[in-house]
């Protein structure tokens, strides 16, 4: 039995399939570990949250990098096998794949929300490489003007850019589109 | 090594080499905002020269993972294009350097994104994403830089004018490349030229900048026949590995 996450399923709901009952708590209690293994560098949201979670089964995890060279990726395959022993589930394997490649679009609305009650700007929807051209505003998460302007595309981490609110005068960090 | 294990090694070369000299400038660039820059593109380089390496580890098949080639081969051993193994020197000359690989590599890795062979195509789609941005910060820069002040356009021209001759290299096609395309897996460089120069133009163009006198090119980086900056930046990068060989966290 399997769960593929996909954007739209990335919320905690039943599995995409019908599964035995025994099967399909276990992949919830799998989940809900999943879900409170924070992003390390951005400790306001999880794993789950972000769409590093590919899949779960019964007998693996598949997790995906954001950035080529970001360096969470081994503390969070430590974090998830540690909650995972933790859970009861010492047999099941941490796999990585690199495709389909990480977007921000797998970001959860609850995610999104997260990071703007973290004070960091989530990445709009469905913008992907098309928003890098001609980087629309970003709305400031303290006031939600959108009177903002990039101070540098590059940030404190790969995953994000720094911004300044022209109309609260405040700097901020806003998610790259990816 | 096999045709593909050379050509995944060329690409990690390329990266990881490129990745260690820009992060030559952490901590000394001009601005904070600047030297986060550079050490955020460093960072994506030497992740997409590791999955590369691994990568050429994995076909060749004789054990050696993404360290062992990166920390354990000589100077003649090393595939990277020259332009990548040029000195730092000002900021207008690395940003001049980061303009003409950046927009090489975005082109690559759109192509190599279509390669039949998954394994290159999954590495080479996470990564253009990441490229896509260098290119957009070198372009600026240059653009910022040339259409700046007398001192900042004059540096920028000295700058690029350094790393034209090392341009050429970049589309050469040898037995490695022919064969690798053959196999539906490698990139036709020789066809990204055209593609590579419109763009490297419309830069230059918004930078109020002529393109650089053409030089004679300077080949041999895909042979291991480099320039004698290659050897320092290895006596850096390789300490630790040479004093204390095996050594791990």
């Amino acid at each position: 039995m399997t769960t593929r996450l996909t954007g739209g399923e990335l919320e905690l709901g039943p599995p995409a399939r019908s599964a035995p009952r025994g099967a399909r708590s276990n992949l919830q209690t799998m989940r809900a570990i999943l879900a409170d293994v924070p992003d390390p560098e951005i400790p306001a949201v999880s794993i789950v949250d972000l769409g590093i979670v590919r899949e779960i089964s019964d007998t693996r995890v598949v997790i995906t990098p954001t950035y080529s060279g970001c360096p969470a990726t081994f503390a969070i395959e430590q974090m998830i096998r540690a909650a995972l022993d933790a859970g009861g589930f010492a047999d099941v394997a941490i796999e990585t794949t690199l495709a389909p490649a990480w977007s921000t679009d797998w970001i959860s609305d609850e995610g999104r929300e997260k990071l703007r009650a973290y004070g960091i700007a989530p990445p709009p929807k469905g913008a992907g490489a098309s928003a890098l051209k001609n980087a629309l505003a970003a709305e400031c998460p303290r006031c939600g003007s959108n009177n903002t302007e990039e101070i540098s595309r590059f940030g404190s981490t790969p995953c994000k850019a720094l911004w300044r609110c022209k109309a609260c005068a405040e700097p901020f960090d806003r998610f790259k589109c990816h | 090594m096999d045709t593909l294990a050379t050509y995944a090694l060329r690409l990690g070369d390329d990266s990881l080499i490129a990745g260690q000299r820009l992060g030559e400038w952490c901590g000394h660039a001009p601005a904070l905002e600047v030297d986060l820059s550079l050490a955020n593109v460093a960072l994506d380089q030497i992740g997409q020269a590791t999955h590369f390496l691994a990568l050429a580890g994995e076909i060749e098949g004789k054990g050696r993972d993404a360290d062992k080639l990166a920390f354990h081969r000589d100077v003649m051993d090393f595939t990277n294009c020259l332009l990548v193994e040029q000195p730092n020197g000002d900021f207008a000359q690395t940003i001049a350097r980061l303009l003409l690989f950046s927009h090489y590599q975005e082109l690559v890795f759109a192509s190599l994104a279509t390669s039949k062979d998954a394994r290159f195509a999954a590495i080479a789609a996470k990564a253009v994403k990441e490229v896509a941005y260098h290119a957009t910060l070198a372009s600026d820069w240059v653009v910022r830089l040339g259409d700046g002040t007398e001192e900042s356009r004059a540096r920028t021209i000295a700058g690029l004018d350094w790393m034209w001759r090392f341009a050429d290299e970049l589309f050469v096609m040898d037995e490695v490349d022919a064969e690798a395309l053959a196999a539906g897996v490698g990139v036709n460089k020789a066809a990204l030229r055209g593609a590579w120069d419109q763009r490297i133009d419309a830069v230059l163009t918004d930078a109020t900048l002529a393109r650089p006198a053409a030089r004679r090119p300077v080949l041999g980086g895909r042979i291991g026949r480099h320039s004698e900056h290659l050897g320092h930046i290895l006596s850096e990068m390789q300490f630790l590995q040479r004093a204390y060989p095996g050594a791990t966290w």
